[in-house]
């Protein structure tokens, strides 16, 4: 005990505060004369402090204090007193926790009352704060503001029988309801254990890792466990439940009618083929002998000769039935396009190259047919002098090696020439030198006059080909969009068909005269009834690449269109004579025979006059013959 | 000439259609709240079938409801709850915010709730349309029911959700009309017929759930609160349909009295009866105790040709029904600690089967492991300890799939410690031309009575099958074989070619006679050759949208043919 109070002889002034403050100082605080307690001298290290616990018997009861820096040793009595207050027991020994209770307030009335204060008066009279209460509240009630406590209902009782009576005035609305579609049902591939075939391989795994999940097939990746224990929870469980609740209250519902037809039944019936021969099936002849790709063909009205010109600046004349070369003529450039006159008494082609047309006499028939063709050629001269014409085409004849090769007359243009072709008659051919800038874009040329000239005074666009009509007087000009028919009698348009194509390649008109096909680079083919309509009356997609040439046959119902694809498509397009019925087109074989070379397959296509048997140029420099 | 012009948007589809926010506008809502009423009400967007005009010129994306719907909406009674709702929070708010606790706890105690009733009757008028969508109640109460009682929505809710989950787990079982499961990884899916409808669920495992972060709970718990609305009144009708009390009491007198002594220490009294129900170890109280049901026969109606087939396959059907409704009856099932209890218990009861298991893993287990009349114990350890001889100790697996077979499947394949053999799903029907896994023909072979051991027999079958499919392969390769005779005619022009060249060049002609091939003409190709040619051509001919929609179908058949082909060979 008296230790402890020597402790407190020296007691630190600077009160209760964290005793770090004077972490830097020598001393420690003040005492009561205001001098400085200075710290221990040398404090205790770790190790003296091990060895204290060790050997000091005493160290059990040693307590440091902060405030002095020094131990102090409890006495017993302090122990005790520690004891007592750590088991939660008053300090005082002595104190008694269970003395009895003095009754002093009871209810029992003492003779002596505890105060003897007289009432207030505020306790008789009502209080008027608590009026106010009252009244507020009794106002609140009055008003519905303040209900009576709800009764709790436990849910038990909640559910009773909703549909005890089912009325049918609701049904009306749902009418227009479209429910929900319920959750697709699993496959196989959900399984905690599928079959092997089922799980992803490694390709697939990660080709689903690489995809965005609105992409893949599957949400999840399959997995396989050996036994039901070890399969553990599913991450997107609430995710999954979530989205159906997104779907069920976002997505718009519609009614799809979902088509479930028979793909067989979409598939048109038509003819049968074998009902629609003859047509030609089998590739039975080439010809070669160019070196460049064909870019025109013809066959003579006869059907004995066929004259091809090519890119190597050769014109050649074949025999149809033996695929022989009888004739090549070097003319000196690229031909773009040959044609053989067509009246049968004469024997003479035009041959389109570079900015001139050539009129040939190939001389492979009898003489007397030799004969009248030169008569027509030579008809000019003896009369009068060549007509100025329109100053800017000008006709001459060949003379020297020119003569010998069968050459007759040059038709000099102003512009480069695409294409050539002759009248029914014979007489007449029109020439196209395609330029989107001037109105001379087309010539007709009179051969037995010697004189040209343009038939429009106008520029509608860039020509792309011309034809003339087999019996009436018509011409007709396609440009690049659009067909114009002109009547060539009382020169005016009489109309234009509208194609529904990008870029016309090539145009072919129908023997009767009622009837066009037009094909374009787009791939397509358009028949246009002329009777009908303006607009085609039936747009084919048979070709995969640009449609290179179209070509009629003269005497059977028969079709064939050329493509970049190195195919020939014949069609059956049988006419009617009645208006009433519209031509009839089936598709009866596609024909293959030319090597796609430059990216180019078949250049032009066109019939044998009698027999049922198909030209075709390509661009690997050889002809085709389809029987 | 004449006439007012008519302006634009003012009549047809433009005024069938609102956009979200004017109806939102319209019924003075918030987002949240119309959302709820949406959910509620089952107002879902519809799709205008030109949007441009509907949506006056503009192609911005909105999504539109029906004016009709809206309109309808003004009506709703509960559009006023949510309003007073709004009201409640403002005046709970000023209370807070001018510390008036007494005001504070009146106006918690009146806290404004609102019935869904009405809003059930008028989305489901009949009680089939309530079932028919039940599906999505039923997944949604038990996930809910499988939350902590923590954290992401009212207790109440979870606890709602629990009851009444098994409340149509006991309606299952006493009306055993559960017909499929299927242990999945995502859950384990359940099928039950109930008055002619199928209704499948889909039951998490049980773990607890890590909530992701990016759902929104609050319209979760719309939906629930609707679910758990429509899930109570559809139990309380089924309850009474089978003469069941409602809300569920255990059986007093059931023959299989779960232990009284354990009870006490298990829970507290008022949990303990939702424990002992969800134990789903005892039957159910009866309003009307009644004996043995009677079976429904069938009547017998006089019919002819096709009618009568039909008859006959439902009749068999029916007894086939019946027979697997007890597919466990007479076995004794003990569940081990490790298997998930309530699933496996719910299967074996609904099929007729006794099932107990370790009374320190639930409440309400009827016998002990010592029993032994148990046939069958479950587990799912590599090794146990002390075996019985009396009884097979089989993988949970062969429950599951016994379901599904319909049948007791033989136990050898499900034993302790042995690989199983693969679980299918019994939701797939495989049409002609899909591919159906091996174990699924054996499977159909054990249901037509065959026995495992004439395996040979199948296999054959399967080659034959395979071989089928060979020869549609080749025929499929028909196509192909005419490149394959150009090639011939190339190389027949070629050895043509040099002998032209070689007489151009006026060389001596090896005058040589080859004997020529004799080229066999298959009568049968040539005859399909000509068809697929025709076919092709025909093909050409078919209109723009035709061929798109003829593509589109072939496709997908090539697809699934190249599936089924692909898929046996990994």
């Amino acid at each position: 005990k008296r230790a402890f109070r020597e402790s407190i002889d020296i007691r630190n002034t600077v009160g209760n505060i964290p005793m770090e403050w004077y972490k830097d100082f020598p001393h420690i605080g003040y005492n009561l004369d205001g001098k400085k307690i200075y710290k221990p001298i040398r404090n205790k290290d770790e190790l003296d402090d091990f060895l204290d616990k060790m050997e000091n018997p005493e160290y059990w009861r040693t307590v440091h204090d902060k405030q002095t820096g020094s131990d102090v040793v409890l006495s017993d009595d302090q122990v005790e007193l520690v004891n007592r207050l750590q088991r939660g027991q008053f300090g005082d020994v002595n104190f008694n926790e269970c003395e009895p209770m003095v009754e002093f307030f009871s209810s029992d009335v003492m003779i002596h009352p505890v105060t003897n204060r007289p009432a207030d008066k505020r306790s008789f009279i009502p209080s008027l704060t608590e009026k106010e209460k009252v009244s507020k509240l009794v106002h609140a009630i009055k008003m519905g503001w303040i209900k009576p406590r709800r009764v709790e209902d436990d849910g038990r009782g909640r559910y009773y029988n909703l549909w005890a009576s089912e009325d049918s005035s609701i049904l009306a609305r749902h009418k227009m309801h479209l429910p929900a579609p319920k959750i697709p049902l699993p496959g196989h591939h959900e399984s905690y254990n599928p079959p092997p075939e089922y799980l992803f391989t490694d390709e697939e795994r990660a080709l689903w890792e690489q995809q965005d999940p609105a992409d893949r097939k599957l949400p999840f990746v399959p997995r396989k466990y050996s036994s039901l224990r070890q399969v553990p929870a599913f991450s997107q469980f609430i995710h999954e439940r979530f989205e159906r609740c997104l779907d069920l209250y976002l997505c718009p519902r519609q009614r799809k009618m979902r088509v479930n037809v028979n793909p067989e039944d979409l598939i048109p019936q038509l003819p049968k083929p074998k009902d629609l021969q003859p047509f030609p099936t089998t590739r039975s002849l080439v010809y070669r002998g160019h070196s460049g790709l064909v870019r025109s063909i013809s066959v003579s009205p006869s059907g004995q000769w066929l004259a091809s010109g090519s890119d190597d600046g050769s014109v050649r004349f074949w025999e149809v039935c033996s695929s022989r070369c009888m004739k090549t003529v070097q003319v000196g450039g690229a031909v773009k396009s040959v044609a053989w006159n067509p009246n049968p008494s004469v024997c003479l082609l035009a041959v389109a190259l570079d900015s001139v047309v050539l009129i040939l006499s190939p001389s492979l028939a009898d003489k007397q047919v030799i004969l009248s063709s030169e008569r027509l050629l030579s008809a000019q001269q003896e009369g009068e002098e060549p007509a100025e014409g329109n100053g800017s085409v000008v006709w001459s004849e060949a003379e020297g090696e020119e003569l010998n090769q069968g050459l007759r007359l040059k038709i000099q243009h102003p512009k480069a020439v695409h294409q050539v072709v002759w009248h029914a008659k014979g007489d007449y051919l029109a020439s196209v030198m395609p330029d989107n800038t001037s109105h001379l874009q087309v010539y007709i040329h009179q051969l037995s006059r010697r004189r040209s000239q343009n038939p429009f005074s106008r520029n509608k666009g860039l020509v792309q080909c011309i034809s003339f009509h087999p019996i009436r007087p018509y011409f007709f000009v396609a440009t690049q969009r659009s067909i114009r028919i002109y009547n060539l009698v009382k020169q005016e348009m009489t109309k234009k068909l509208q194609t529904n194509s990008k870029w016309i390649s090539s145009m072919a008109v129908h023997p009767g005269g009622d009837h066009v096909i037009c094909g374009s680079y787009d791939c397509k083919l358009s028949w246009f009834d002329l009777d009908l309509s303006t607009k085609p009356y039936k747009m084919l997609r048979h070709h995969k690449k640009a449609v290179r040439g179209v070509a009629y046959h003269r005497l059977y119902p028969l079709f064939a269109s050329a493509s970049d694809d190195g195919s020939v498509i014949v069609c059956h397009g049988t006419v009617y004579n009645d208006l009433l019925q519209n031509p009839l087109i089936v598709p009866v074989k596609v024909l293959r025979g030319h090597v796609m070379t430059h990216d180019l397959g078949v250049l032009d296509v066109t019939f044998h006059p009698t027999q049922p048997w198909v030209f075709s140029s390509g661009a690997d420099a050889t002809i085709c013959l389809f029987t | 000439m004449g006439g007012l012009q008519k302006k634009k948007f003012e009549r047809g589809s433009a005024t069938n259609y609102i956009t979200r926010n004017r109806a939102r506008k319209k019924l003075q809502l918030s987002l949240p709240d119309f959302r709820r009423l949406c959910i509620l009400k089952g107002i879902y967007p519809h799709e205008p079938k030109h949007k441009k005009k509907v949506n006056k010129g503009s192609t911005a994306p909105r999504t539109f409801y029906l004016l009709k719907d809206i309109r309808f909406l003004l009506h709703e009674p509960i559009v006023g709850k949510f309003r007073e709702y709004k009201i409640f929070v403002r005046k709970l708010k000023k209370a807070y915010g001018k510390t008036e606790w007494s005001a504070v706890e009146r106006l918690r105690e009146n806290k404004p709730t609102y019935k869904l009733d009405h809003i059930i009757k008028e989305r489901y008028p009949t009680f089939i349309d309530a079932l028919r969508d039940i599906d999505d109640a039923l997944c949604m109460c038990f996930l809910f029911s499988t939350f902590a009682r923590t954290g992401k929505c009212h207790v109440q809710t979870i606890q709602l959700c629990r009851r009444l989950t098994v409340e149509w787990m006991n309606y299952v079982i006493a009306s055993r009309s559960l017909r499929k499961v299927f242990l999945s990884i995502k859950g384990i899916y359940y099928q039950a017929e109930v008055m002619g409808q199928l209704i499948t669920w889909v039951v998490p495992y049980q773990f607890s759930h890590d909530h992701p972060v990016d759902v929104d709970y609050r319209v979760m718990a719309t939906f629930t609160e609707l679910y758990t609305t429509l899930l109570g009144f559809v139990s309380f009708r089924l309850y009474s349909s089978l003469n069941l009390v409602y809300p569920p009491k255990l059986d007093s007198n059931g023959e299989s009295e779960p232990k009284e002594e354990s009870e006490d220490d298990y829970a507290m009294n008022s949990e303990s009866y939702l424990e002992k129900l969800s134990a789903l170890s005892a039957s159910l109280a009866r309003v009307v105790s009644s004996a043995d049901e009677e079976e429904a026969q069938l009547d017998q109606f006089p019919s002819e040709g096709e009618d009568m087939e039909k008859m006959e396959a439902r009749e068999k059907e029916l007894k086939q029904q019946e027979a697997q409704k007890k597919l466990f009856e007479g076995l004794k099932f003990y569940l081990n600690r490790e298997v998930p209890r309530e699933s496996l218990a719910f299967v074996i009861r609904c099929f007729g089967g006794q099932v107990s298991w370790d009374k320190s893993v639930c409440i309400g287990s009827t016998y002990d492991v010592t029993d032994e009349t148990i046939t069958h114990q479950i587990i799912d350890r590599p090794s146990v300890g002390k075996q019985y001889i009396n009884r097979y100790y089989i993988q949970p697996q062969w429950l599951y799939d016994c379901v599904n077979a319909k049948i007791l499947l033989p136990v050898e394949d499900y034993f302790l410690g042995v690989t199983l053999p693969p679980h299918l799903s019994p939701f797939v029907e495989e049409k002609e031309g899909d591919y159906v896994p091996p174990e699924k023909l054996k499977m159909m072979a054990l249901q037509r009575g065959e026995k495992p051991g004439n395996e040979q027999e199948e296999d054959e079958e399967e080659e034959e099958e395979e071989g089928e499919q060979e020869e549609e392969e080749e025929q499929e390769e028909d196509d192909n074989g005419d490149e394959e005779d150009d090639e011939e005619e190339v190389a027949e022009e070629k050895n043509l070619k040099k002998m032209e060249e070689q007489r151009s060049q006026g060389k001596s002609l090896h005058v040589k006679v080859t004997p020529g091939k004799l080229k066999v003409e298959n009568k049968a190709r040539l005859e399909q050759e000509e068809k697929a040619e025709e076919k092709r051509l025909a093909i050409m001919m078919m209109k723009k949208k035709e061929k798109y929609l003829y593509d589109k179908i072939m496709f997908g058949k090539k697809r699934k043919v190249r599936e089924v082909r692909t898929l046996p060979l990994r």
